[in-house]
C-alpha cells in the first residue's frame, strides 16, 4: 500500500517544502570563491551558460558567463537564484523508508540496504506477476546519459516495455508534428538567426516568462524591422508591445491556423515552386481549408477579421520569417494537429531552410529536447530510433549485446501507465525526475492510483510530492553535483560542468540505477564509471539514427560551445570516417544531404519531400458549456518552474510570487461579483480550487488563469482534464470548461501552510 | 579605478517584461549581498504588465546630494552617484524624499541611506553592472553609444529631464521613440503625469486602440 504514511501536514514540517535563503557565505561581501564552474541553468530549455561560485563543497553564488554565445549572460530570476537550491535545509542526504511510526512518515535507512530494498521488491513482483509489472518513470531535465541509461535499464535490466517520462506533458506534439512533417524533431535554425527576419509569428507562447532570453532575440529582431504575431489568450508581456495580437479563444489553434492558409491560397501568397519541388500532400490541405472562410474562423477563434487578415497578410507577403510555437498551442487533445497547421504554414511560404527563415519548437524543460531522443520515452530507443522498427532493434540490440528478441516492445504513454496502475497490471514502480501528483490533470486520480502500488521507489534529492507515496525514496544528485550533457532549444548539445560533491550518502543518480541494477544480479551494461563512459557508448548507439551524436565529444562541446546535432562521425554520404564534422546549425538547407533522403532532398523522408497534413480542427474535450461556462487554462509564472520541487524551495522566488491567483477580466469578475483579492472558487467537472482572484484586463473576458506550479489544494492540476491528443497522448492543459464563484470562506489550507508549501 | 568613459547605461521601458531578473541580481552584488539596490515595479497591474525597472539615473548635480545636510553622498569624478557614507549620515531621509526618480531608500536597521551605485565594483573595472548584464529582455543595457546606436535604431537615448522648474541631466540614458526624442530632447516628466492616461498600455495596431477583447461575452 502506498498510501500517505503520516499526516500531510507531518511530512511538510520536516520535509518541506521550506525556503532557503542567503546566509552564511552566500552573503558575506568578504568570502572569495575558489573557483567558477563555468555550466548552465538548471531550469527551462534554453540553458543559459552561468559560472557558478564555489567554496568549501558549496555553491556560494553566481557569476555572469558572457562568452556563451546563446545567452552571453542574460538570466531570468530562477537562472539567478538557482544556485540556493544546494546546501538546501530540505536536502536528501540519506536514503528513507516508508515508515508511519516516524513522526514525519520516513526514516533513514542505510543506502546500501534501500538499494537492497528495491531490488528485492523488484524481484518479487516480476517473478509473481511478469516483468511488466514494475514501470519506470523519468524527466527531461535529467542529463541526456541519464536518460539514456533509464531507457537501457528499462529494457535491459528490468525487461519491462513501460518506460516513459515528463515530457510526455512537454514536446510530444511538437515531437509527432515534426516527425510527421519533416522526418526529424528539431528546432531548424539557431536563435541568432531571427534577428533580421521579416516575420516572427508566435503561436502559444509567453515567452518573456517561460523562455525569458528568447525575448531579446525578438525584440533585436523588431529592432531591424520584423513584425511581431502573438497568438495567445492573454496579453503577455512580449504581447504587450507586438504588432499584432491575435487574442485566440483557448482550443481554437488549427481553425486559425487553416483560416490563415485559406487566405494565403486565395491570394495567392505562396511559394509555388518551393511546395511543387520540396512538399508532398498540398492539395489535401488546400481542399480541407477551403471550408475556412475568414468569417468561420473569426467566428470559431474569436480573433477578429481584420487581425487575421493582417496575420496573413504580413505572413503570406514576408522575405523571410520565423515561427515559434510551445505548449500554448501544444497541451490540446488537437496539440498534435495544432502543430501541424502552423507547420502547413510555413510550408506554404517556402520559408525554411534559410539563414533568416525557419521554424521552432520552444522546448520547456532543461533537456526536453535531448531528453526526447535517446529512448526514455516509450515507442523509441537511441538515436530518435523506433522501437518497433526491426531494424532499428537490430542494431540497439547489438549495441546492448543482447539478442533482438529479448528486447520490450513499445510501452504506453505516462498518463496511460497510472492507468495501467490503477487496473493492477502495474504494481511497482521506480520515477525519477517526475512530480506526477503535481503535474499530471486530474491528479486525484493520480493520487489514487499511486496508493495502489505494491512497491513505489523515487529517486529525488528533495522530497517531492510524489515521492510522499514512496516505499524507499533514494536521495539523489543536483544538477550540480553531476556532470554531463543536455540538448537545449536550439538542438545544440552542451555540457552541464560538476561544481560540487553529492552530500552525505546522496549520490549521482546515474550510480543510483547502476546499484539497483547490480543488486538485481543483472550488472552487465550497467558498469559505467563516469559519465563520459555513458556518452561513448550513446555516441555509438545514436550511430546511423536521425540524432545522430556520433561525432559529438566533451572535448568537441567545450571548444565549440555547443554541438548542433547531426553530428557525425562518418560522412553519411560516403561513409567514409570523419574527425571534424562540426554540428548541423541550421537543418534543411538547400542541397543538404542527409541519410534518410539519401540525396533526393532536404528533408528527412526517402523522397527529401517535407509533409504537408490535413490539420484539422476539432473543438476541445470538456469544452465550455452552459454548465461549466468559462474557460480554465492553465501556465507558468517567471520565477517557478514546472511543479516547484526546486523552486518552491528557493525564498528570492517565491517571494517574487508566492501563491497561486486566478487570473480573470473586471468585465467577468463584476459579473460574479469578484473583487481583486477576493477568496474565490473554481471548479470543473473534476475538483475545486480556492485561490485569491487576480482582476486584470489582460485576459480574455471569458477564460480564467491558473498558474499550475504548486501541490495539494493548490494544485491547478486538480481541475485540468486528462483528455490526450490521439497521437502523441500529450493532455490537454490548455483549456477545460469551469465554472467560477466567490468563495464563502478562506479555504482550510490558508490557516496552516506557507504559500510555497 | 573608475567606470570608463565611453560605457553607460540605457533603460528601455518598452522592452521590459517584468521578470524581476535585475532586482534578484542586484542582492547577488558583492558589496552588498542580500540587498537590492533597485526595483521593479507595475505601472497599473489591472490594465497592463507593463513594468519599468527603477535604478539610479545618477544625476549631473544630484539632488538627494543637495539636500543632505550631512554631505554624506558623493559624486565621484566619473559621474557615479554613491551611497551615503557611513560616517557621515544621519538618516534623516531628506534624500529619499527630494530625489525625483524615487531611488534612495532608508535602511532604519543600520540607520544609512542606500541606493544603486552602478556596481561600482563593477563598472569602475569596466565590467557591465550585474541588472544590465542579466536583464534577459536588454531593457537594462550598458554599453558604448556606438553600441546602442547600432542595435536600436528606433529609439533614441535622452537624459534630460524637467521637473517643473527643475531641469535635471544623468548619467543613465531613457531610451525614446525615435519621433518623439527629435520632437522633443528633453522630457516633460511632470507634464507628462498629467496627460490623460490610455485606459489600456496595449495599442492593437490593427484591431486599432480598441479592447482587443470588446468581442468577447461573458
Amino acid at each position: 500500500m502506498a498510501e500517505v504514511p503520516v499526516d500531510p501536514l507531518r511530512i511538510i514540517g520536516r520535509f518541506g517544502p521550506h525556503l532557503s535563503s542567503m546566509t552564511g557565505m552566500r552573503l558575506s561581501t568578504s568570502v572569495e570563491p575558489e573557483r567558477l564552474v563555468k555550466t548552465h541553468c538548471c531550469f527551462c530549455g534554453q540553458q543559459c551558460g552561468i559560472q557558478l561560485k564555489v567554496r568549501d563543497n558549496q555553491v556560494i553564488g553566481f557569476e555572469p558567463w558572457e562568452d556563451f554565445p546563446f545567452n552571453r549572460g542574460m538570466l531570468c530570476p530562477k537562472g539567478v537564484k538557482r544556485y540556493l537550491q544546494g546546501s538546501h535545509p530540505d536536502r536528501l542526504t540519506t536514503a528513507l523508508r516508508r515508515d508511519s511510526s516516524a513522526e514525519a512518515g520516513f526514516s533513514p535507512i542505510a543506502y546500501e540496504q534501500a538499494i537492497a530494498r528495491v531490488a528485492a521488491e523488484i524481484s518479487r513482483i516480476q517473478t509473481a506477476c511478469g516483468s511488466g509489472a514494475v514501470g519506470v518513470l523519468g524527466g527531461a531535465s535529467l542529463t541526456t546519459e541519464k536518460t539514456y541509461l533509464l531507457g537501457k535499464f528499462a529494457r535491459v535490466c528490468l525487461k519491462t516495455p513501460f518506460i516513459d517520462y515528463n515530457g510526455r506533458l512537454c514536446m510530444v506534439s511538437a515531437g509527432a508534428a515534426n516527425k510527421k512533417a519533416f522526418g526529424i524533431d528539431r528546432t531548424t535554425n539557431p536563435w541568432s538567426d531571427m534577428v533580421g527576419t521579416d516575420v516572427i509569428w508566435i503561436a502559444g507562447s509567453n515567452v518573456a516568462e517561460c523562455s525569458p532570453i528568447t525575448t531579446n532575440y525578438i525584440w533585436q529582431a523588431r529592432e531591424l524591422g520584423a513584425k511581431i504575431i502573438i497568438q495567445d489568450p492573454r496579453i503577455t508581456p512580449a504581447a504587450r508591445t507586438c504588432d499584432l495580437y491575435l487574442p485566440v479563444k483557448p482550443g481554437r489553434d488549427a481553425a486559425l491556423f487553416a483560416g490563415v492558409l485559406q487566405i494565403m491560397i486565395e491570394r495567392d501568397w505562396l511559394d509555388h515552386a518551393f511546395i511543387a519541388e520540396h512538399t508532398s500532400g498540398f492539395e489535401q490541405v488546400a481542399e480541407y481549408c477551403r471550408q475556412w472562410t475568414l468569417a468561420r474562423t473569426a467566428d470559431v477563434t474569436g480573433v477578429p477579421q481584420r487581425a487575421i487578415s493582417q496575420a496573413a497578410e504580413w505572413w503570406g507577403t514576408a522575405r523571410t520569417s520565423f515561427l515559434f510555437h510551445a505548449r500554448g498551442i501544444e497541451h490540446h487533445s488537437n496539440g498534435v494537429q495544432n502543430s501541424l497547421g502552423t507547420i502547413n504554414l510555413v510550408l506554404a511560404s517556402g520559408r525554411i531552410g534559410k539563414p533568416k527563415s525557419g521554424y521552432g519548437t520552444i522546448v520547456g524543460q532543461a533537456n526536453g529536447q535531448g531528453g526526447r531522443e535517446h529512448g526514455q520515452k516509450c515507442d523509441q530507443l537511441p538515436g530518435w530510433r523506433d522501437i518497433s522498427n526491426p531494424e532499428h532493434r537490430r542494431y540497439i540490440a547489438g549495441v546492448w549485446g543482447i539478442d533482438e528478441r529479448e528486447l520490450p516492445g513499445p510501452g504506453v504513454d505516462a498518463y496511460e501507465m497510472f492507468r495501467k496502475i490503477d487496473a493492477g497490471e502495474i504494481k511497482g514502480l521506480i520515477s525519477i525526475c517526475f512530480n506526477p501528483k503535481v503535474s499530471l490533470p486530474d491528479n486525484t486520480f493520480v493520487t489514487r492510483c499511486l496508493e495502489k502500488l505494491e512497491f513505489y521507489a523515487a529517486i529525488d534529492f528533495f522530497l517531492n510530492d510524489t515521492a510522499w507515496h514512496a516505499d524507499i525514496v533514494l536521495p539523489g544528485s543536483l544538477h550540480e553535483e553531476d556532470e554531463g550533457t543536455v540538448t537545449q532549444v536550439e538542438g545544440r548539445i552542451i555540457k552541464i560542468n560538476k561544481a560540487v560533491e553529492c552530500p552525505g550518502d546522496a549520490r549521482e543518480d546515474w550510480r543510483i540505477i547502476q546499484d539497483i541494477a547490480k543488486a538485481l544480479g543483472r550488472p552487465s551494461g550497467f558498469t559505467f564509471t563516469e559519465p563520459r563512459e555513458i556518452f561513448e557508448e550513446l555516441r555509438i548507439a545514436s550511430k546511423g539514427g536521425v540524432a545522430d551524436y556520433s561525432g559529438v565529444t566533451y572535448e568537441k562541446v567545450t571548444r565549440q560551445l555547443g554541438v548542433f546535432w547531426p553530428c557525425y562521425s562518418e560522412d553519411p554520404r560516403t561513409g567514409e570516417s570523419v574527425e571534424d564534422h562540426p554540428g548541423t546549425p541550421r537543418l534543411f538547407e538547400p542541397g543538404s544531404y542527409n541519410p534518410v533522403a539519401k540525396g533526393n532532398g532536404r528533408f528527412y523522408f526517402p523522397d527529401g519531400r517535407a509533409r504537408f497534413n490535413v490539420a484539422e480542427y476539432r473543438p476541445p474535450v470538456d469544452d465550455a458549456s452552459d454548465e461549466y461556462p468559462i474557460y480554465l487554462t492553465t501556465g507558468r509564472v517567471v520565477s517557478q518552474f514546472l511543479s516547484g520541487t526546486q523552486t518552491r524551495r528557493i525564498g528570492p522566488l517565491v517571494r517574487q510570487y508566492a501563491e497561486p491567483r486566478i487570473e480573470m477580466h473586471p468585465r467577468l469578475a463584476a459579473k460574479l461579483g469578484i473583487a481583486d483579492g477576493d477568496w474565490t472558487t473554481a471548479e470543473t467537472r473534476r475538483g475545486t480550487i480556492t485561490l485569491r482572484a487576480q482582476v486584470v484586463t489582460t485576459i480574455r473576458p471569458d477564460t480564467i488563469f491558473i498558474p499550475y506550479h504548486w501541490a495539494g489544494r493548490k494544485s491547478a492540476n486538480q481541475l485540468t482534464v486528462a483528455a490526450q491528443d490521439p497521437i502523441s497522448k500529450i493532455p490537454q492543459y490548455k483549456v477545460c470548461g469551469c465554472r467560477v464563484g466567490k468563495a464563502d470562506a478562506p479555504p482550510e489550507y490558508a490557516a496552516v501552510l506557507e504559500p510555497q508549501q | 579605478m573608475a567606470k570608463p568613459d565611453y560605457l553607460h547605461f540605457f533603460i528601455d521601458p518598452n522592452r521590459c517584461i517584468g521578470c524581476q531578473a535585475c532586482v534578484q541580481a542586484c542582492t547577488e552584488c558583492d558589496t552588498h549581498r542580500g540587498e537590492s539596490m533597485i526595483h521593479l515595479e507595475y505601472v497599473n497591474r489591472q490594465e497592463s504588465v507593463q513594468t519599468v525597472p527603477v535604478v539610479c539615473m545618477h544625476c549631473e548635480q544630484p539632488t538627494c546630494a543637495e539636500v543632505c545636510p550631512a554631505d554624506a553622498i558623493k559624486r565621484t569624478g566619473d559621474g557615479v552617484v554613491q551611497s551615503a557614507r557611513k560616517p557621515r549620515c544621519i538618516a534623516c531621509g531628506n534624500c529619499v524624499v527630494a530625489c525625483p526618480f524615487g531611488v534612495p531608500e532608508l535602511y532604519e536597521d543600520r540607520k544609512i541611506m542606500m541606493k544603486c551605485d552602478m556596481c561600482y565594483d563593477r563598472s569602475s573595472v569596466g565590467k557591465k553592472p550585474m541588472c544590465a548584464t542579466v536583464c534577459p529582455s536588454q531593457a537594462l543595457f550598458f554599453g558604448t553609444r556606438e553600441q546602442i546606436a547600432q542595435l536600436r535604431p528606433l529609439s533614441a537615448p535622452v537624459n534630460t529631464f524637467q521637473f517643473g522648474n527643475q531641469t535635471i541631466t544623468t548619467q543613465v540614458h531613457v531610451m525614446v521613440p525615435r519621433q518623439i526624442a527629435a520632437r522633443a530632447p528633453i522630457l516633460d516628466v511632470v507634464s507628462a503625469m498629467d496627460e490623460q492616461p490610455r485606459n489600456r498600455a496595449v495599442t492593437l495596431k490593427v484591431v486599432a486602440d480598441s479592447d482587443p477583447y470588446a468581442g468577447v461575452e461573458v
